[in-house]
């Protein structure tokens, strides 16, 4: 193949070269993710639907945009994703009731559409309402099947290396003319 | 529109004949919109909270589905818990009426209808049968 007859061609120079080049699209990457977490606020401004919870809304492998705003109040009827306290993974579910203070302090309670009960099992034991710092960000946009990839990716890890073994191999042995 | 609500000792509030309510929303559906989701929130103040929301309705309407709706003698579709005392007496609880857009791609906007229905609450408790 003409690609490793290029490999073979290819001297020091050239290799460092391809290997910064590499390094590059990573850092690039990471500086476009870095930069969606300062703009939406949000720890997470994109997330992929779990579960189905929230259909026909959202199926799973959904991809939700979120912005987490300091001064955007929290309302009945707003979709929030949100982390129960010692859980890792985020949950996408609709506000059904809020009580706020005058100082801003507010408790809320959530539900899936497609749950018939609200969320309250799905919370701590003993805690009846979420709060502000529970919340990861509020959906904003979304796309639907594209979380797809992600999904199948921690179900199928060999397919998640296979996929960044062709990548890397890709971006190494391309040559710029 | 007639009310009709029974207000009991736990603070539990359950509304019965909730009146008619039609609305045509035919216009809001177009090629990007997958569903509507509809609910129906009481809003109002209390002494232990500035601001209260509460769901009491919701209907998810899919594209397709027939957009005039007519609603009549509905029940309340969850408790009307206050986190509090504060129903009691008060005469300022209002409806409204607002929708979350589903697109097929894309915002997802919440709006909320306008115009809306105040609700006032007796003043006593009333004392009725446990189911």
């Amino acid at each position: 193949m003409d690609l490793f007859g290029d490999l073979r061609r290819m001297n020091k120079r050239q290799l460092y070269y391809q290997v910064l080049n590499f390094a590059m699209i990573v850092s690039s990457a990471l500086m476009i993710w870095k930069g969606l977490i300062v703009i939406t606020g949000s720890e997470s401004p994109i997330v992929v639907v779990l579960s189905g919870s929230m259909e026909p809304a959202f199926h799973r492998g959904d991809l939700l945009f979120l912005t987490n705003f300091h001064d955007d109040p929290i309302r009945a009827g707003e979709i929030v994703v949100f982390k129960v306290e010692g859980r890792d993974i985020p949950i996408v579910h609709r506000v059904i009731k809020i009580h706020e203070k005058e100082n801003g302090n507010i408790k809320f309670l959530t539900k899936g559409d497609n749950n018939e009960v609200d969320d309250r099992g799905l919370y701590k034991e003993g805690q009846n309402w979420l709060e502000k710092k529970d919340v990861v960000g509020r959906a904003r946009g979304f796309l639907p099947y594209v979380g797809m990839v992600t999904i199948i990716m921690n179900d199928y890890p060999k397919f998640k290396y296979a996929l960044l073994a062709v990548m890397g191999a890709y971006v190494l042995l391309k040559r710029e003319s | 529109m007639h009310e009709r609500e029974i207000m009991r000792k736990d603070n539990l509030v359950e509304r019965s004949d909730l009146g008619f309510i039609t609305f045509d929303i035919t216009s809001i559906f177009d090629w990007n919109v997958k569903q509507l989701f509809l609910y129906l929130s009481a809003e109002y103040s209390t002494k232990n909270n500035a601001l209260n929301q509460v769901v009491l309705w919701d209907k998810i309407m899919l594209r397709g589905d027939n957009p005039r709706l007519f609603l009549k003698d509905m029940k309340s579709k969850y408790f009307f818990f206050d986190d509090g005392n504060g129903l009691k007496g008060n005469r300022n609880v209002t409806l409204t009426l607002s929708w979350n857009v589903v697109p097929n791609a894309g915002i997802l906007p919440l709006v909320t209808g306008s115009g809306h229905v105040s609700v006032p609450f007796p003043d006593t408790y009333e004392t009725t049968k446990s189911y």
